[in-house]
């Protein structure tokens, strides 16, 4: 079945063959034909990770069945299509919610494995697969592998983390946490230098469990910006006012009916959006309460906001500098931004603490990560990013895969070169995506 | 619902009843719920089962494995069934959409379509009805389709089936219309489910099945005796129906 797909940065639509894969049981039958293919689960990826254009793309989301909850160890069983939506749907209610999840709970659990997602909490709790006890995986070759820590460790470091390209997994078993309630008890903190931004995240790490900062990312060196913590709370911690407060209970869903031709992200409503979200969120400095939905998902409750930057799509610029050259780097590609006078509604700032990768080619780093959406103005908005790539590879940095459209080989290359080596050996040679045939060379 | 419910599906594998399923599983407050799925592919149905017990631990489900087209198997079927209690709701859901083009070509292809959308679900109320009536309770939904309102180039064998489980709800309706029995009779509209698959490429819009899920499971609560899933089918398919003959036969659908 031919049909045309893109990924969440619309930035193009392809046709690919599209075989749905209906259960684990008979997944490793299902990807034997149709070479190279690539997984697809809910598309969240911005660029061409999850794409393999003219090519075979297999569906996994039809396969979204539970396969057991250990209500004792939190231990989750359940096929790769499952969204972390579903999950925590079902789950929270019981008192128990996954430990990490990223912006968006609408993503599949292969694909957090493939991407191994980060959430707030890095510090604590780093990334998905760090939680992620086993899995099985089902290779173009008819193999099925069940890998754990113990048990094909190699290729189970490898598949985390692994843009897809090891095999495709089936069925994964992930550790959840216990939480008292849904609610979160945050703290919203203005700021107005990026050394302001460095030491509130350094105070942060001992008492805050998860932590972000929103940057008006349109005026330069002098960053202003919002730093929210949070901590996860019982509901008898929170006082009635806290939480019948304006804005604390998940607002109603949204929807961008079309895509405007063009881009409604431009200079005419950036300047006065960012400034407006500033002095918002300044005003609502200090403690409140939060449910998860709302804290960790605000775009969630917009479906299609996507379309927002109309019909040539958008990027994500989402790189990661190391600590010690972190704090300059940053200002530089501020700087950057500003002089270019593009900029976006969501600049995420945010550090990563030191941790052993659980992936060979995972994205973190001890440092700090920024993360910009750019509406698509061709050669421009290229010129900007090769202006933005030179400061990341000078500062010893990498993009983030599940991000990215076009980084050039040479800079994948260096920013990944710890684990790229040891990666080829476990790529199955059935599976290809765009990115790879970009980044890899097949 | 009551604290301890029975739902019996026929035809348990189908997505849309599958998703149905979920929802009632995950509906809250009954203590204790049992399910009965009824299918041909074991491995399938223990899959289901195994995700329903996660999403409800109250649930239990019991699979059954059954030909679908002999009438006596079906009578055997139900019966067993039935002895191992009365059920609060029967959900009738298989069913397999045919190439038109194929089943004008083959008479077999076409007599099998007819057999398994039309023939076997109604067969399978039928059976469930003269149990229930005489508890006198219970709820009977049957999935027919848009497809039985009216019949058209594209579809008719297919269309023609699902038009004889509308007029056999119908009957059934009329039968236990004093009885605190109740036959719903769903309608969906093209829903994204593994049958309609090929239709996608063709940029087909589909509605997502957990919508259409969503509706038939209020629809069964109320006891409503049409449903149409999504609820705007009912509009559509009225229109459709009233069209002149004339104005019908130029479209192309
Ligand atoms: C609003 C928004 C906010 C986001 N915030 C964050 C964030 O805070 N942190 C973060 O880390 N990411 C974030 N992301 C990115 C997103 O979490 C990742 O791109 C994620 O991998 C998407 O999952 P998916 O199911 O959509 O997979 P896809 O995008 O469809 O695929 C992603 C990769 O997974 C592979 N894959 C999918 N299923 C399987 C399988 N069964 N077996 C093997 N490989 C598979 C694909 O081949 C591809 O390589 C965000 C995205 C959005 C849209
Ligand atoms: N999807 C739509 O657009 C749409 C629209 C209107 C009406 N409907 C109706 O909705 C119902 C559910 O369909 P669905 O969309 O959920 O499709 P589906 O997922 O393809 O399910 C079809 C079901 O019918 C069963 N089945 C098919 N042929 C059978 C046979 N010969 N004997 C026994 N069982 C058989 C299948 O069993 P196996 O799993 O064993 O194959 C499966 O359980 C059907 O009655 C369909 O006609 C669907």
């Amino acid at each position: 079945m031919f049909m045309k797909i893109a990924s969440w940065g619309r930035l193009a639509e392809h046709p690919h063959e599209v075989v749905p894969l209906a259960d684990h049981r008979t997944l490793v039958q299902s990807i034997q034909h149709g070479l190279p293919g690539i997984s697809y689960g809910m598309g969240r990826s911005y660029g061409d990770v999850c794409l393999n254009p003219a090519g075979t793309l297999w569906q996994t989301r039809r396969m979204n069945r539970f396969i057991s909850f250990d209500q004792g160890t939190g231990i989750l069983s359940c096929e790769a299509g499952v969204t972390l939506k579903e999950i925590q749907d079902c789950l929270v209610p019981r008192g128990w919610m996954l430990p990490v999840t990223p912006g968006t709970q609408l993503i599949t659990v292969g694909g957090a494995i493939a991407n191994d997602v980060h959430g707030k909490n890095h510090h604590v709790m780093g990334t998905f697969g760090e939680h992620v006890t086993s899995f099985r995986i089902a290779r173009t070759d008819g193999s099925t592998l069940d890998c754990n820590r113990d048990h094909h460790a190699d290729l189970f470091k490898a598949t985390i983390g692994g843009l897809g390209l090891t095999g495709v997994i089936s069925t994964a078993q992930i550790r959840l946490r216990r939480i008292d309630s849904p609610w979160l008890l945050t703290d919203t903190v203005p700021f107005t230098s990026l050394d302001d931004f460095f030491s509130l995240a350094d105070r942060s790490e001992t008492d805050w469990e998860h932590t972000v900062s929103w940057i008006d990312c349109l005026t330069g060196p002098q960053t202003r910006g919002i730093f929210l913590r949070a901590n996860h709370t019982s509901e008898a911690e929170l006082t009635e006012k806290q939480l019948t407060a304006p804005g604390t209970r998940t607002p109603s869903a949204l929807n961008m009916p079309v895509t405007p031709p063009l881009s409604l992200v431009n200079k005419l409503s950036l300047r006065p959006f960012n400034a407006a979200y500033y002095h918002m969120n300044a005003r609502k400095a200090g403690i409140s309460a939060a449910h998860y939905q709302s804290f960790f998902y605000p775009l969630d409750k917009i479906q299609h906001w996507n379309r927002m930057y109309g019909r040539r799509g958008f990027f994500q610029y989402q790189c990661v500098v190391p600590r010690k050259t972190a704090r300059p780097a940053i200002a530089d590609m501020l700087a950057a931004i500003a002089a270019a006078g593009d900029g976006s509604f969501l600049a995420v700032l945010k550090t990563f603490a030191e941790r052993p990768a659980a992936g060979l080619l995972s994205f973190p780093l001890a440092g700090a990560t920024l993360a910009l959406d750019f509406p698509n103005k061709g050669a421009r908005t290229e010129r900007l990013f090769a202006r933005l790539d030179d400061i990341v590879t000078q500062a010893g940095g990498r993009l983030y895969a599940a991000k990215d459209a076009r980084m050039p080989a040479q800079m994948f290359a260096e920013g990944y070169a710890s684990g790229l080596q040891e990666f080829s050996a476990f790529r199955d040679p059935g599976i290809s995506s765009a990115m790879s045939r970009r980044l890899l060379g097949s | 619902m009551t604290d301890s419910t029975r739902i019996v599906i026929i035809g348990a594998s189908s997505a849309i009843a599958e998703h149905c399923a979920r929802q009632w599983a995950g509906q809250a407050g009954h203590e204790s719920l049992q399910f009965v799925l009824l299918g041909r592919d074991q491995n399938r149905l223990n899959a289901i089962a195994g995700d329903l017990s996660v999403r409800n631990p109250a649930a239990t489900s019991q699979i059954l494995c059954a030909d679908f087209s002999r009438a006596e198997a079906i009578a055997k079927t139900v019966a067993d069934i039935v002895a191992g209690g009365t059920p609060d709701i029967v959900l009738i859901a298989h069913g397999t959409l045919p190439d038109q083009q194929l089943c004008q070509q083959d008479l077999t292809l076409a007599a099998d379509a007819m057999q398994i959308n039309g023939l076997s679900p109604v067969l399978f109320a039928e059976a469930f009805a003269g149990h229930m009536q005489a508890v006198n309770t219970g709820t009977i939904a049957i999935i027919g389709s848009v497809a039985g309102d009216r019949g058209r180039k594209s579809n008719y064998v297919y269309g023609a089936a699902k038009g004889l489980v509308s007029r056999y709800a119908q009957g059934l309706q009329h039968r236990l219309a004093g009885s605190n029995v109740k036959v719903v009779l769903i309608k969906p509209g093209p829903t994204d489910t593994p049958m309609t698959a090929h239709l996608k490429q063709d940029g087909a819009s589909l509605a997502s099945v957990e919508s259409v899920a969503a509706t038939i499971v209020r629809g069964v609560s109320k006891g409503s005796p049409v449903v149409y899933a999504p609820g705007k089918w009912w509009l559509i398919m009225m229109i459709i129906r009233h069209l002149p003959r004339f104005v019908f036969n130029k479209m192309d659908i």
